[in-house]
């Protein structure tokens, strides 16, 4: 990681980072946020948009219904209270890509307040509170490549003008970058629970603003505060933190001041680079947007919303934890996506052993799936297959070696499991009579440990199954054996 | 077929009984247009009132019931959209602007059969008193082309007043259709805020801005509304509140309304002719039997300085889309995204509109706002709560339209402050978001027409109408 400078740790120490974070998700809502026009990505530029998003003299924004129930569905996930009354504002500035030369967002009333993500910091758990949740409307975009006219001129795409936000905001709570990390690693899987948005940073769902400032330990006053933009990865934005903070207290520590600005990150060169002082920031002269109603969110609404709120990430995770026996590890993995974790469960119920198939996903498929870098997603073996295999295993069709075998096999083909198993279904030895003679042979050649398991130690037991599972190099049928094993070892 | 008396009602009868074909109407108008020496019209292409007309002509053939508005010649203020048809605002900032829209209330005219002659003249982006501010050339008043015919809606004034229209839209953000309603003879019917949709109207202040009929009577006012009015969900402002029949409701009696004349409408700066042409109505509507008393709506005073706060707070944001990127005007040869910005909005924009930008700009500005912008909303708030206790006790309160009958052309132009003054009357039931309507009830010593103006209740329409109407035809003719 690129740094300012190689500030000593015990200097470092001495400082306090104060960080609050700005995302913005775009809501996967059908249409736009103020008009019907299409949210699709991808569309031919300026397919997707009408007199409204356009900012045609005399058209006039309607609130998406649909708009608000998402946006408050991941307020709720986010524990915010959502307002029974918010309002839309205008922010005000001058942008090409900007068409009504003001945005409308939400200001001093927002949609939800006052809610909490736990997360996991060096010192143990810590809640970061969150702010505010409100609803703006996007931007379009500005093309400076790609076009005959682009040496000269910059070409416009409105196709986005208009897709809905969910601005979350959080205290000043993050107390360093490995925290904001967390931080917006949790907020993603929340908000993905919710179905409300895809977050993906690549096509810009996602997007993350970073304000912070550095203070000696103790001090009860914030230091000047730099907001960080242009950062579009969650790693970057750790780095970007880093950077940051060792830059401001190296500032502090040679008598400077640090500036009040706002700042971009390139990834590149792993610094941020000045953008705009506190004097040349904008006054956005926000005020209420006469266009639009007071948006009232009641009671009634309010618990209609709540029904679709799922199980939330962290609830999953201690129940799997507990119905199940997996490790909490296994159960972050299994519950990295809601469809993941449903799949899951789907498939622990189907099967007769519901435990057996976390087992088999704990023991078999994720040390397979770490050794290959994929992710669960990227597993040639689905769940449906896992919980084949468990059930084959538990019927003593397979043994666990046929079972480690067949799904070597899948993750050398990319197969799931039905199809290796139906190519490679093993050819089990289900014949007493031939089993009956490898045991006697078995015994034959162990006669001391036979001595012993008469003489009441039957746990021998389990090395005469290995030594027949061996003999019959892993064919033969585990039930039939065990069978055969307590006649013949009784005598 | 004598143009300059056509009402609604006669022009479609006219129309059903064949007494001449809505297409001669239009051609008649259309060639009066041509001859207009008062600037009313800006934008008039044949081609749409034709096709329209051809369209009531074969309905009228066919000898069936024509729809209520069929064959009404009107104009249509600039500053509200019709799609093809050429659209400025009255500024050179949208000289060249075809919108691909209708705006709502357009629609539904044509929709009751109306016929769209044009486009008329007025104030650069509705930002005027006398229409002297359009980036093409003032209008003149048709009762006296040496004066202004008052503004912003001045070209829809004058179009219904010097026989062009049958009758006209206007927008009314301050008294703009009142205001010239008053100096030019006709009715002038502010409805209430949300009655009519504003989709399609250029915003200057969208919490002030309305859309209203200009009509020779009271009658006619009430047949347009009749179709502009109504829920329109391309509107959030737009109410869903039943739309009455206004025709119906203007025949009721008025007998035992009470009205409500206000003291501070005609104290300093009234004149002489005005005031008493408007005592002798108010003395017409008690003979009609209303009951008529005094009345106070103490805040009027803070009603200007208020209004000029809050319409150019939301006329700075409103106006920051021409800014020369998608449509409209934009400079040639800029260097940087900034130039291209500044000059296109400096070229572009007139002095008032740009005044009114920069004031608006400032009140809403960081360190200021709560002083200007957020005051002015709570002096908001005590002017309407004035009309709301005032009609706890009255059904209707009568005013002047005007503090004085039309100015001369070239009079005010240079004195910003005095020609806010024009409006002293109006800005009230904007700010309230009441109905108001300017019939005219007379005429100064030198023959300049003067207008009386009622307020009602919001979404109280009816007893605006009615009582308008019942003056009106008690007063008779002038």
């Amino acid at each position: 990681m690129a740094t300012a400078t190689r500030i000593p740790p015990e200097v470092l120490a001495r400082y306090e980072p104060v960080i609050g974070l700005e995302v913005h998700v775009q809501l996967l809502t059908a249409s736009k946020i103020f008009c019907g026009c299409s949210t699709s990505f991808g569309a031919p530029p300026n397919s997707n948009v009408c007199p409204v998003c356009l900012g045609l003299p005399g058209a006039l924004p309607v609130l998406n219904r649909k708009a608000v129930e998402f946006a408050a569905l991941a307020a709720l996930a986010l524990g915010c209270q959502v307002r029974e009354t918010s309002s839309f504002a205008r922010k005000n500035y001058f942008y090409p890509d900007l068409p009504k030369g003001y945005q409308i967002s939400q200001y001093d009333q927002p949609l939800a307040e006052h809610g909490a993500i736990e997360i996991t910091s060096g010192e143990g758990r810590k809640k970061v509170g969150i702010t505010r949740l409100h609803l703006e409307e996007d931007a379009g975009k500005s093309l400076h490549d790609g076009f005959a006219e682009s040496a000269t001129s910059t070409c416009l795409d409105l196709n986005r003008a208009g897709t809905p936000l969910a601005e979350i905001v959080s205290e000043p709570e993050i107390s360093s970058p490995d925290e904001a990390f967390e931080y917006l690693t949790r907020l993603k899987e929340i908000i993905l629970f919710t179905g409300v948005s895809d977050c993906n940073m690549e096509e810009g769902s996602l997007r993350c603003d970073a304000n912070v400032s550095v203070r000696r330990k103790g001090a009860k006053e914030f230091g000047a505060k730099v907001e960080v933009k242009n950062v579009n990865s969650f790693r970057f934005i750790r780095e970007a933190l880093a950077y940051e903070i060792e830059r401001q207290v190296e500032a502090l520590e040679s008598g400077e001041k640090v500036v009040q600005e706002t700042r971009l990150y390139h990834a590149a060169e792993g610094k941020t680079f000045s953008m705009r002082s506190k004097e040349q920031a904008h006054d956005y002269r926000y005020f209420p947007d006469p266009d639009l109603q007071p948006l009232v969110v009641d009671a009634a609404w309010q618990a209609e919303i709540r029904k679709q709120l799922p199980e939330l990430p962290e609830a999953l995770r201690a129940r799997l934890v507990a119905q199940y026996g997996i490790t909490e590890y296994d159960a972050g993995v299994l519950s990295a996506s809601r469809s993941l974790a449903q799949q899951f469960e789907a498939a622990a119920r189907s099967a007769k052993n519901p435990k057996r198939v976390a087992n088999l996903v704990q023991s078999e498929l994720m040390g397979r799936l770490k050794a290959r870098d994929l992710s669960i997603e990227q597993s040639p073996i689905t769940m449906r297959g896992v919980a084949m295999s468990a059930d084959l295993a538990e019927a003593g069709t397979i043994s666990s070696k046929m079972l480690k075998d067949l799904y070597d096999h899948a993750f050398a083909t990319g197969e799931d499991f039905a199809a290796v198993y139906e190519r490679e279904k093993p050819q089990q030895l289900s014949d007493a009579s031939a089993i009956e003679k490898v045991i006697e042979d078995v015994m034959a050649a162990n006669p001391q440990q036979v001595e012993q398991y008469r003489a009441g130690k039957t746990t021998v037991k389990a090395f005469f199954v290995g030594q027949v599972m061996k003999a019959t190099k892993g064919q033969a049928n585990p039930a039939m054996v065990n069978e055969l094993l307590d006649k013949k070892l009784a005598g | 077929m004598d143009p300059t008396v056509l009402t609604v009602e006669s022009t479609r009868v006219a129309i059903q009984e064949k007494q001449f074909s809505a297409t001669a109407l239009v051609e008649a108008l259309h060639a009066r247009i041509e001859r207009d020496d008062t600037h009313a019209w800006l934008t008039h292409p044949p081609e749409r009132a034709l096709a329209q007309a051809a369209a009531i002509d074969k309905l009228a053939d066919k000898g069936g019931p024509l729809p209520p508005l069929a064959g009404v010649p009107i104009g249509i203020k600039d500053v509200i959209l019709t799609r093809g048809l050429r659209t400025t605002a009255g500024s050179k900032v949208l000289q060249h602007f075809f919108p691909p829209y209708d705006a709502t209330a357009v629609a539904r005219l044509e929709a009751a059969g109306a016929i769209v002659m044009g486009k008329t003249n007025c104030d650069e982006f509705a930002m005027g008193s006398s229409n002297e501010n359009s980036a093409y050339g003032v209008v003149k008043n048709p009762h006296d082309k040496a004066r202004v015919p008052g503004g912003s809606s001045g070209g829809s004034a004058a179009a219904v007043a010097n026989g062009t229209a049958v009758a006209a839209l206007g927008s009314d953000t301050g008294g703009s259709i009142r205001q010239p309603a008053a100096f030019c003879g006709i009715v002038g019917l502010m409805p209430s805020y949300g009655r009519v949709s504003r989709y399609g109207l250029i915003a200057f202040a969208s919490s002030l801005d309305r859309i209203g009929p200009m009509t020779r009577s009271v009658k006619d006012a009430a047949l347009i509304l009749q179709h502009i009015a109504g829920h329109d969900p391309l509107d959030s402002t737009c109410a869903n509140v039943p739309v009455p029949d206004y025709a119906a409701e203007i025949g009721k009696p008025v007998k035992g309304l009470k009205v409500g004349v206000p003291k501070e409408y005609f104290a300093e700066g009234l004149d002489d002719d005005v005031r008493a042409s408007v005592e002798a109505a108010t003395e017409k509507i008690h003979q009609l039997g209303c009951e008529v008393v005094p009345i106070s709506l103490p805040h009027t005073k803070y009603a200007i300085p208020t209004y000029y706060v809050l319409a150019t707070a939301e006329a700075s944001s409103n106006l920051a889309r021409y800014d020369g990127v998608r449509y409209g005007f934009r400079i040639k040869d800029a260097k940087t995204l900034t130039e291209m910005y500044r000059r296109t909005r400096d070229e572009g924009f007139g002095y008032e509109v740009k005044r009114r930008i920069m004031l608006g700009t400032y009140v809403l500005s960081a360190g200021y706002y709560d002083a200007y912008y957020l005051k002015a909303q709570r002096v908001r708030t005590l002017l309407s709560r004035d009309f709301d206790a005032a009609f706890a006790k009255v059904d209707a309160i009568v005013t002047p339209t005007t503090p004085t009958a039309a100015f001369k052309l070239g009079e005010k132009a240079e004195n910003p402050l005095a020609m806010y003054l024009a409006d002293i009357y109006t800005v009230t039931g904007n700010l309230a978001g009441v109905p108001a309507i300017a019939v005219p009830c007379g005429k100064t010593k030198t023959g300049l027409p003067i207008g009386l103006q009622i307020f009602a209740r919001r979404f109280d329409e009816p007893t605006l109408l009615r009582l308008g109407h019942a003056y009106e035809h008690a007063r008779g003719a002038f």
